[in-house]
């Protein structure tokens, strides 16, 4: 046996089907079978981390005691109303709820080979996950969580590898209750939509561009790297096209399976990719791309930094404030990525181009009249934003790391 | 309309500069690409000092917050 990649391969979907089943005949009959939905959940995770040597699994174990104490601990200390609602306190909780993704995040920079053991599939995934609940924990939109409620939410199993991230107070809101036959009809058959849609976006179109295309597009972009300064050529273009289709279809398949197969639980996990591509400007792009993750970093860092600056008067400039707002967040979900340059060169790019786009915004808002818009200018914005964001995917693929260094 | 609600749309023209917001206090705010998050919370850091209110950043969903009127039904809550 080895450790089975959700969605990856077609034993993964005959394992799912089995296990959906009689999940499906409750839901059709109006019924949760809450036993036999963590039965099938620790089968799951059985298949997708004790696969081999069960480090992944033993891993996932002791990183899930460790947050439950602490989200645990925390909620103890919110509802006890002696206690302050301390700053340093949530601070403490937050920081000690990332460390275990730290160390893994860490690793390629300190080369440490026993520090990646503790990482497993998911990890930054599930890390989401716990931050948000002390975040809204401390806001008071999280007043009770029971140990059976945290462990449902947090290895839900359709999302656990990859998201989307979905957020507790919603997901109980599915969980807690069970759709009508009717609303259920229209789950399944919007579910069985995704799925098709993202078997043809992951095995079809996914996989012509990243397996057949992506490998000779590379080998002759590499041929031609001393042809020109920094290897610029017409083959590293297609490569950046090839990566961004790849990128997208890869991701974007992935996640319709991830909300079809919450779709047949009775739940509505919020959908990931909203046509990033017709995006008209950048600030759009990240309202249609990678959605919950974007949303995330927008709820939880971005808002947050703007608060406290706004309310400690820190920075009086609104302009300036809301620009170290799109550094900060865009620079930690570079590191996020990883500590490499590339990564971190990427959140850069996109913080600048977040940065160009609002002063075009304020820009155009001054002179409305003196700017076209039609839409030949919708067309241009959209095939504009279209390349920066392939140039931007270009730096992420790591390739000119290839391309320059090796 | 009330002086609640006056007081809101002000500060809604205050932080966003448009002149016309509220004529209809069941615009959608957010659809209609009125508040980004930025003027999102300028117009939360406002309510908290106007009112005497705590807003929490992630108690604030974007449905319940987006027009006028319900503005005015969660600082009514919150007060």
């Amino acid at each position: 046996m080895h450790n089975i990649t959700p969605y990856s391969s077609p034993e993964y979907f005959v394992y799912l089907a089995v296990l959906l089943l009689p999940i499906m005949i409750g839901l059709w009959f109006g019924k949760r079978f809450k036993w036999y939905e963590s039965i099938a959940t620790l089968i799951i995770l059985v298949i997708t981390f004790f696969g081999d040597k069960s480090l992944q699994g033993i891993s996932l174990i002791f990183y899930i005691l460790f947050e439950m104490l602490i989200v645990f601990s925390y909620l103890k200390y919110r509802r006890n109303e002696n206690n302050k609602n301390s700053f340093w306190i949530f601070t403490s909780a937050v920081i000690l709820a990332i460390i275990p993704l730290a160390f893994v995040k860490l690793d390629p920079l300190l080369k440490n080979a026993t520090i990646s053991l503790f990482g497993f599939l998911g990890i930054s995934y599930l890390t989401f996950k716990s931050v948000e609940m002390i975040m809204e924990i401390r806001d008071g939109a999280i007043k009770e969580v029971k140990v059976g409620d945290f462990l449902r939410f947090i290895l839900f199993f359709p999302t656990i590898s990859s998201g989307p991230i979905d957020r507790f107070p919603r997901f109980q809101k599915d969980v807690l209750k069970i759709p009508s036959r009717e609303k259920y009809m229209e789950m399944l058959k919007s579910g069985t939509n995704k799925l098709m849609l993202g078997l043809v976006y992951k095995f079809i179109i996914g996989y012509f561009f990243g397996t057949l295309l992506l490998p000779k597009v590379s080998i002759l972009a590499l041929s031609y790297r001393d042809q020109a300064p920094l290897g610029i050529s017409w083959a590293l273009v297609a490569y950046m096209y090839v990566y961004s289709m790849y990128l997208f279809f890869d991701f974007a398949g992935y996640s319709l399976f991830a909300v079809a197969i919450s779709n047949f639980m009775g739940v509505n996990t919020p959908m990931n990719f909203k046509r990033p591509f017709q995006s008209v400007n950048i600030k759009d792009f990240w309202n249609r791309w990678h959605i919950t993750l974007s949303f995330w970093f927008r709820d939880f860092i971005y808002m947050r930094l703007m608060f406290f600056m706004m309310k400690k008067k820190l920075i009086k400039n609104r302009v300036t404030m809301a620009n170290i707002g799109y550094f900060a967040l865009f620079i930690i979900m570079g590191v996020w990525h990883g500590e490499t340059w590339f990564y971190i060169v990427y959140g850069l790019f996109h913080a600048t181009a977040m940065i160009t786009n609002d002063a075009w915004l304020r820009f155009k808002k001054k002179h409305r009249k003196q700017i076209p818009s039609n839409k030949f200018t919708k067309a241009f914005a959209i095939v504009l934003t279209f390349n920066v964001v392939c140039f931007s995917f270009l730096i992420f693929s790591g390739f000119l790391n290839t391309l320059w260094f090796q | 309309m009330n002086t609640k609600e006056e007081k809101i749309i002000s500060i809604l023209q205050d932080v966003t500069g448009l002149d016309n917001v509220g004529s209809d206090p069941d615009e959608d705010l957010f659809a209609d690409g009125i508040l980004d998050s930025m003027a999102t919370v300028e117009v939360l850091v406002t309510l908290q000092d106007e009112f005497g209110i705590q807003v929490p950043v992630s108690e604030f969903d974007r449905s319940q917050w987006s027009t006028v009127n319900k503005i005015s039904d969660r600082v009514a809550e919150l007060e």
